[in-house]
């Protein structure tokens, strides 16, 4: 049984929520600690995050790198609003497809939730003119193309939606 | 190709319009066939009906003096696909993270007993 939850709020939200069985402290740092970070968020198989810079404080900035053996990388870089150890983090950040797209707004809370913890992630969906970067511009290039950013797109969203 | 999913998310946060969707993927419906089920004016189905059909998720087509509504399949399956692999790319990323978090745990676990 899946423990993710997904659901919309409101015209461009998506609230995320998932249980870990591990209390907030250890379920913050995994997102907050570049060594670990590097061990999980790495969307679909085959990708690697060579590259991992987080300034964990507020008005820090973050930067990661994503690798694939035959596919085109794609980095994001985000700045930090709030980082409230070990309950919340709000950020700001673009992916870079190469050309940057618009700021999404990510904000996750970590609560005790028995001896785990719960995490809600509200997320901003992406507007009409990444979607169209994202999904449309690969199309005359071929299938492949479009297959490769789209995929970019949702490790993006992974990314945005995991911190 | 248009992959109008803001709207397509606004549009289904009104219940009313969620269930006309529901109604209309049993089969093709004019204006008067939604307003019955839903005792509700047929301007007030049409301005639901529009929001819908801007959103990318029915589309009309003329029939006489009928213009009945169908599901537009490109419109509801961008969202469902771009909702599928969002999940399944979260689900992912989170099994590995259970991975981590018990790797971490039995890590503290250990120290603890070393202390």
């Amino acid at each position: 049984m899946s423990k993710l939850t997904m659901k919309t709020e409101g015209d461009t939200h998506i609230i995320i929520t998932r249980h870990f069985a591990a209390p907030p402290e250890s379920v913050y740092r995994a997102h907050m600690e570049p060594e670990i970070i590097q061990q999980w968020l790495l969307g679909p198989e085959g990708w690697t995050m060579p590259v991992c810079i987080n300034e964990a404080r507020v008005g820090g900035k973050f930067r990661y790198e994503w690798k694939h053996p035959n596919k085109r990388g794609f980095h994001i870089t985000g700045e930090f609003i709030e980082v409230r150890p070990y309950s919340k983090i709000v950020h700001v950040e673009r992916m870079f497809l190469p050309d940057p797209t618009p700021e999404n707004r990510v904000e996750t809370r970590f609560v005790p939730d028995g001896a785990g913890t719960l995490m809600t992630m509200r997320m901003t969906l992406p507007d009409e003119k990444t979607r169209a970067m994202m999904l449309s511009s690969g199309m005359d290039k071929g299938m492949e193309d479009s297959y490769v950013r789209l995929e970019g797109m949702i490790a993006n969203v992974t990314a945005q939606s995991t911190r | 190709m248009s992959f109008a999913l803001n709207a397509s998310f606004a549009a289904l946060a009104d219940p009313t319009r969620r269930a006309i969707l529901a109604r209309l993927a049993l089969g093709e419906a004019t204006v008067n066939e939604l307003a019955k089920p839903f005792e509700m004016t047929q301007p007030a189905i049409s301005q639901h009906l529009k929001v819908l059909e801007e959103a990318g998720l029915i589309v009309q087509r003329v029939d006489g003096t009928k213009r009945p509504r169908r599901l537009a399949k490109p419109g509801i399956e961008a969202m469902d696909q771009w909702l599928a692999m969002l999940r399944k790319a979260l689900e992912k990323n989170y099994d590995r993270l259970d991975g981590v978090l018990a790797a971490m745990q039995s890590t503290k676990d250990t120290e603890r007993k070393l202390r």
